[in-house]
């Protein structure tokens, strides 16, 4: 029976697993009305029962639609900033790689640079130069997250660089273009899929944590995070679900996506199994 | 042996340059990243303040040099800090010096304690999922290590407090000193009882990284040709272990824990902000938050300075300590 799991069915289970979670969050924050989410007195501070998987809260709100409120939110800008951060990467890795001396110089310098600041510190500084908001949140995001990938891209395109076939398609006079596409691209594009899966539980992480010290998304727009911090008021009451539940779902969905990234990251580069 | 100390001298003067260089740079970003911030300081002051007339208002504007030049302001903070100056918080009515070095110490126990604490749990599993590859408590620890990395780190302090301070009512609820207390009259036992959960959070959050690298370390190293023929020559495991694994595996754990200062950092900013732990992670926070444009400044380049000490340590002992990249240098 164990013999049918392997890697490749793992990775498919894994897929639908997240398209589940995804459209669940999107429907549920999109079909379901307002009114189901708000407040309601006579049912405040319930704890968990069928009615309210996740309990409700001290305004009686339900905490089940409202974490998947948040988690739709989380996931939004989760997919944006890892996207953008995936494809700088991408970008600047091949610039290193190809440019001159002095442009690779640059731009590891500007990788050590970035790793010097503790991301924390750096996405608050970030946040604080756009006034906070959603815009400071993504930017920070997608500004402290690219250099690993960036790192690898290099070293890959560095290494396919010194291959034969590319210098038989310079000797037959195609130019540096068509190499980068036709030969260069293609190679980089299951590391840009990895890379871009594996980025996506950090950039959640680091969204819940930044908005959970209050920077960000305003209360009216219930990110994960926010809902984590307001439940710190109400956990010396014994309202313990409020912190519990939506922090299972979202370590739930980080580790869900992180696992389809490691075992996608196998398949594409089985050496790495090894390790 | 004037040789290797020489060696030391030029990578520490080399690597020195190369950090000066680097806090040059995050204080021009900081301080562009603040200047593009559309709080304004005059107004958050005169907020905090109360009672403003609008020609003191102009008075602190031109004294501030609100108006000025942006490059022009650089320079004048550039040059204050080169004296020692880092201007007064906003947010506490003292010089931020102060407040670092004050808060520093808040969080050097803190982070000192688990990054301690994650090392050697770190490396003690790291060893025992080595030796016990793929069976089943390398598979349960490696299992543990892999969601404890999925795991925000407010959220495990918050499920922390929860059970043990809560519930167990073992641990206080946050701040480093029991409330109302003047701080010479606090013992080491009550600080530590108040650093305890902070700490622990932190070392779990740090200890899966360590671990997960020694034990592939570790693996490699067993299956070398040398433990190969070190088993046939009829050595046990624990001797194997002593013998050929620790010595492999301990600079590289070690080197390891050192280049996860930025993270620590990171970490540690999270864990006092659950504990209300007055530590420079919560002020920087506080600092964002209320606009206090100086403390953020300085707390930025502090953390950049602790994270290239941090740096600086990881290269001298893989460089100059490692007799196989010594060898390697020209």
């Amino acid at each position: 029976m164990k013999r049918h799991w392997n890697r490749r069915r793992k990775v498919v289970l894994y897929t639908v697993l997240m398209a589940l979670v995804v459209l669940a969050a999107f429907a549920y924050g999109a079909l379901i009305p307002e009114s189901a989410a708000a407040p309601d007195f006579s049912q405040a501070k319930l704890p968990p029962s069928l009615a309210h998987p996740f309990g409700t809260d001290w305004l009686g709100r339900d905490l089940f639609l409202r974490t998947l409120k948040g988690l739709s939110v989380s996931l939004t800008v989760g997919v944006a900033a890892s996207l953008i951060s995936a494809v700088a990467a991408v970008l600047i890795g091949i610039a290193a790689a190809t440019g001159s001396r002095a442009v690779d110089g640059v731009i590891t310098w500007i990788i050590d640079l970035v790793m010097g600041v503790p991301h924390t510190v750096l996405v608050i500084l970030i946040s604080f130069a756009c006034g906070r908001g959603l815009k400071g949140l993504l930017a920070g995001i997608a500004l402290t997250h690219w250099t690993g990938l960036a790192r690898l891209i290099r070293a890959e395109v560095l290494q396919l660089r010194s291959q034969p076939y590319i210098a038989v398609s310079r000797r037959l006079g195609k130019s540096s273009g068509w190499i980068l596409t036709r030969h260069l691209l293609p190679h980089l594009v299951p590391q840009f899929f990895v890379g871009l899966i594996l980025m996506f539980p950090h950039a959640i992480l680091h969204e819940a944590s930044i908005s959970f010290l209050g920077y960000g998304l305003p209360p009216e727009q219930p990110a994960i995070g926010i809902i984590l911090a307001e439940s710190m008021k109400y956990l010396s009451a014994g309202m313990w679900w409020l912190a519990v539940c939506p922090g299972l779902l979202l370590v739930a969905v980080v580790l869900l996506i992180d696992r389809l990234g490691e075992n996608l990251r196998r398949i594409v580069d089985p050496y790495s199994a090894q390790e | 042996m004037s040789g290797a100390f020489s060696r030391i001298g030029r990578t520490f003067l080399r690597y020195l340059v190369k950090t000066a260089f680097l806090l040059l740079a995050v204080s021009i970003i900081a301080f562009a990243l603040v200047s593009a911030s559309p709080v304004d300081p005059v107004q958050q002051y005169v907020l905090g303040v109360g009672g403003v007339s609008p020609e003191q208002r102009l008075e602190l504007e031109a004294y501030w040099g609100v108006n000025d030049p942006p490059v022009e302001r650089y320079f004048t903070w550039l040059g204050a800090l080169l004296r020692g100056d880092f201007g007064q918080s906003l947010l506490y009515r003292r010089p931020v010096i102060d407040i670092i070095a004050e808060r520093f110490l808040n969080s050097l126990a803190l982070m000192l304690c688990a990054w301690l604490f994650s090392g050697l749990i770190g490396f003690g599993l790291g060893c025992l999922m080595g030796m016990t590859r793929d069976r089943l408590p390398d598979k349960i620890i490696k299992q543990v290590c892999y969601i404890l990395s999925s795991v925000p780190t407010f959220w495990l302090g918050l499920l922390l407090l929860l059970v043990f301070a809560v519930w167990l009512g073992w641990f206080p609820l946050g701040f480093s000193t029991p409330i109302g207390m003047l701080n010479e009259d606090v013992t080491l036992a009550q600080r530590l009882h108040h650093l305890f959960l902070p700490a622990l959070t932190l070392s779990l959050m740090s200890f899966a990284n360590i671990a997960l690298h020694t034990r592939s370390k570790l693996v490699d190293v067993l299956e070398s040709e040398y433990v190969l023929f070190a088993r046939a020559r009829g050595e046990g495991p624990g001797s194997i272990l002593r013998r050929h694994g620790l010595r492999n595996v301990l600079l590289p754990a070690l080197t390891l824990q050192f280049a996860s200062f930025a993270e620590l950092f990171g970490g540690s900013v999270m864990a006092e902000n659950v504990f209300s732990y007055p530590g420079l992670g919560s002020a920087v926070a506080a600092a964002g938050l209320n606009s206090d444009v100086p403390l953020l400044l300085g707390i930025t380049l502090f953390s950049a300075l602790f994270v290239c000490v941090g740096n600086l340590t990881a290269n001298i002992l893989y460089g100059v300590v490692d007799p196989q990249i010594r060898e390697e240098q020209p």
